[in-house]
């Protein structure tokens, strides 16, 4: 490895970790170490192994070949989460905790403090409190675990970590889902951690946040180790040119212009729905347009109850000139309007099942003939679209949940395309997804729009909203507060109209 | 189930272990058939098969409605109960009619008529108090499963409801008389058996079926109209229990408060050991089939053997099915590495 001679010994090592599953390698000789004290950054494209090598490293998995070792001794990992006793820790992406339990009997599930043979509340209370308070967590133990919020059950995760002893805490994508202010609160925490001497690895495919907390980088391609570097030595651009080995300098597609002639395809006048007041747009065929703003904002709730996904309680509709009463999801896909889901685990793809009904599940009825579903057709569109949208896996049967984020956002995709819509709305495109999977999606949906499909992204990813739509649509709190146009997009204004300091007269 | 992946990496190693996941139940009926030659070769005599096919009938064509309901996440605890109430009044319309229509053929078609609309009627029921009440489907049809079972007690009096003497000798056929050489209710078994298989492996109604069942958030997402395909599962198991009364009323004649009881657990065991999934997303018409023979054949063969009490036969079906589920946990997988 290339450690320092003056860094402290490493609390855990990997050393030329391989695995396979059945046949498929997806490690080659891959060496990591964490030092007591530092964040070091996983990062890599989605299917480059940083999962299986996090599950190695806390003894989800077993090794093919190659060694664990822990405090410089060679270790074997007890399975399923036992490693906690041994101090390493994996947090999950999708938080761990039992929803119906408070916070006190979560941190302290599976070895409650006894006293006479009974839980002893109260010092588990105090204990709690205590961890709570340090980290300056403003929530109670008692608080039930389905009551918080997603970045303070992230907390939780991270108490019950430490209240384990936790010398090496490993977590895979935590701030994927947390807004950009608890982020920051999640950061302090970092830092106290790294402070008492915990040893931490995070996965992200957020690299100025990479850049911004971690000590030292590691860079997996294609399950091989790329290398190991302070993170001072890189930046965010050198970091995604060596996860996907190519210069990326074109992420985003060049621009083609809208034709300001263009027919109006989509006009929203006055909608109004539980979480949205009186938004009015309209969307010309071949335009991209952006809808931007906080986590919250009701930009999905628009377009699910243009899609007939969420009740309207008023407002008028106009697509491709006619205006169109609350449609059911099938009546809008008929009429060429489709969405595809930000939630893709929980809405848009059955997990357990084979990519080829997950496929042509939501243009099925294209694919009856004589009342049965045409099996034939079904396989064609499914080789079509694994050319068309580069979806790779060496197993065409296996399924959806097993394949990385990246190739189940192409499936997603195809799925949507497959009933071939005019008007696609793509919520948050490239959510959890890396940078080389990114740029294809870019550049997919550029190529669409230069079809003559119109294409509505809702992101919160500034970079992409402004490196692919024509135009911008700002929301907060249910309300539009703002159009931007040409040289008008970038983030600063964007911003501004996001939180809410500036606002246009509308009307 | 075979699927030709053209071009693309050749067999997986998966296939097989699906294969004899598939084939798990179809090797246990044979087991218990051999078993059943081996403790008395009477066994496999022309009239024991026959019998032990006529008797799988009721649970079989109950079953393979409730592979539906179940495949799209639900359940359905009413059915014992709704063959029950159906046979009850069934019955009462039949008798009643006796003195307009006569006892022939149109008083029977009559009493057929009116079990399916029932059967649809109480499937509906079920169906819209699940998706448009929003209630669990355990709840409803624990419900009217109570109210079914007490609505025959009430018509037959706490006794008996027995069918008009002359209308039964035109109605007996139907469970006793054969044609080339299977009994008739083995024929409608057969019919119900292959419309289910085709409805759920071969139609988008199926396919609607399972990505419900599998996951009900994404189905929505994907353009389905969720209610509607939930409450037809439901209409579907109405419409099978319809058929399953039709042909047990002629067997007895009557009906009262014990009949059917039990048939809904028998149903969703035979769902079970055929390898449809519980919790909904998987569903197999054929392992239901074979799940629903594989429950009348235990009887069976106890019947036949002093070995084992024929008491017991609770006991022995009980352990199939708790055995069954055991070997189809997905990650029971011969000769595959298991993977947590």
């Amino acid at each position: 490895m290339h450690a320092e001679t003056s860094a402290p010994a490493a609390i855990i090592e990997a050393v030329n970790i391989s695995k396979s599953f059945g046949p498929v390698p997806v490690l080659f000789s891959v060496s990591m170490d964490v030092r007591p004290g530092e964040v070091h950054a996983l990062i890599g494209e989605n299917g480059a192994g940083k999962s299986t090598l996090m599950k190695i490293l806390s003894g989800f998995h077993d090794p093919t070949s190659g060694q664990i070792r822990l405090d410089g001794k060679p270790a074997s990992l007890p399975p399923n989460g036992a490693a906690e006793k041994l101090g390493v820790v994996l947090i999950h992406q999708e938080l761990n905790l039992a929803e119906q339990l408070t916070v006190e009997e979560n941190v302290f599930l599976g070895r409650g403090m006894k006293k006479n043979g009974f839980l002893d509340r109260v010092a588990m209370r105090a204990a709690v409190q205590k961890h709570l308070d340090e980290i300056g967590l403003d929530i109670l133990p008692t608080d039930r675990i389905s009551s918080l919020t997603i970045a303070q059950k992230q907390m939780v995760e991270i108490v019950k970590a430490v209240s384990r002893n936790a010398r090496i805490l490993i977590m895979d994508e935590p701030t994927a889902v947390l807004t950009e202010e608890e982020t920051l609160v999640f950061y302090r925490q970092v830092e106290k951690l790294k402070n008492s001497g915990v040893g931490i690895v995070f996965v992200s495919h957020k690299l100025n946040e990479v850049k911004a907390i971690a000590d030292r980088v590691t860079i997996l391609r294609d399950g091989q180790w790329i290398d190991t570097r302070p993170s001072q030595d890189l930046t965010p651009d050198m970091m995604a040119q060596m996860m996907v080995g190519r210069e990326l300098s074109d992420l985003y597609p060049p621009m083609q212009e809208v034709d300001v002639d263009a027919e109006v395809v989509l006009a929203v006048d006055g909608l109004c729905t539980a979480d949205v007041d009186s938004v009015s747009f309209s969307l010309r065929k071949g335009e991209i347009l952006g809808f931007s703003g906080l986590i919250g904002a009701g930009r999905t709730a628009v377009f699910e109850a243009i899609c007939g996904l969420a009740p309207i309680e008023s407002g008028t509709i106009r697509l491709f000139g006619r205006d169109v009463g609350p449609m059911t999801v099938a009546e809008a896909r008929n009429a060429g309007l489709a969405y595809l889901t930000k939630d893709r685990k929980e809405k848009g793809l059955l997990l357990n099942k084979k990519m080829q009904p997950n496929l042509t599940l939501f243009a099925l009825p294209k694919f009856v003939k004589n009342f049965t579903i045409d099996r034939k057709a079904e396989e064609d569109a499914l080789q079509r679209a694994i050319r068309r949208f580069d979806v790779r896996t060496l197993d065409p049967e296996i399924t959806v949940g097993k394949l990385s984020g990246g190739n189940q956002q192409k499936l997603l995709l195809a799925k949507i395309m497959e009933c071939d819509p005019k008007i696609v709305i793509i919520d948050e495109p490239t959510r959890g997804i890396d940078v080389g999977t990114k740029q294809q999606i870019y550049h997919f949906i550029a190529a669409l729009a230069a079809e003559g499909v119109s294409v509505v992204v809702i992101s919160s990813e500034m970079p992409e909203i402004i490196g692919i739509c024509h135009r911008v649509i700002v929301m907060r709190e249910g309300h539009i507060t703002g159009v931007l146009t040409g040289d008008h997009i970038n983030e600063n204004e964007i911003m501004r109209y996001a939180a809410g300091l500036k606002r246009e007269e509308l009307h | 189930m075979t699927r030709a992946s053209e071009g693309m990496a050749g067999k997986s190693p998966r296939r097989v272990s699906i294969d004899l996941k598939t084939l798990g139940p179809a090797i246990a009926l044979l087991l218990l058939c051999i078993i059943g030659f081996l403790l008395n070769p009477a066994f496999i005599s022309e009239g024991n098969l026959t019998n032990l096919l006529t008797r799988s009938a009721f649970i079989g064509i109950i079953a393979v409605g409730a592979t539906f309901v179940i495949t799209a996440g639900g359940i359905d605890l009413s059915v014992g109960s709704m063959a029950a109430a159906i046979a009850g009044v069934m019955i009462i319309v039949m008798d009643n009619a006796v003195e307009t229509l006569g006892s022939g053929v149109p008083t029977v078609l009559l009493g057929c008529g009116v079990a399916i609309i029932l059967g649809i009627g109480a499937g509906w029921v079920n169906g819209a108090l699940t998706t448009k009440g929003k209630i669990e489907a355990f709840i409803v049809t624990l419900g009217t499963m109570g109210i079914y079972r007490s609505l025959v007690t009430y018509f037959a009096d706490g006794g008996t409801l027995s069918l008009n003497f002359e209308v039964r000798g035109t109605y007996r056929p139907v469970y006793y008389d054969s044609f080339l050489g299977l009994p008739f209710p083995v024929w409608v078994f057969i019919a119900v058996a292959i419309c289910g298989w085709l409805l759920l492996n071969r139609t988008a109604f199926g396919r609607y079926c399972t990505a419900i069942g599998s996951n009900e958030a994404v189905a929505k997402y994907s353009a389905i109209n969720v209610d509607r395909v939930k409450t037809l599962t439901y209409i579907i198991q109405g419409l099978c229990v319809s058929f399953a009364t039709i042909i047990y009323v002629p067997r007895l004649g009557s009906a009262s408060a014990s009949t059917g009881v039990l048939w809904e657990l028998e149903a969703i065991a035979a769902v079970i050991i055929g390898g449809t999934v519980l919790k909904g997303g998987y569903g197999r018409i054929g392992g239901t089939i074979l799940g629903a023979l594989i429950l009348t054949t235990i009887g069976n063969i106890l019947n036949f053997t002093d070995m084992i009490s024929n008491y017991l036969n609770g006991t022995m079906q009980g352990l199939i099915i708790i055995v069954a589920v055991f070997l189809q946990r997905s990650d029971w997988k011969l000769g595959k590495s298991k993977k947590s």
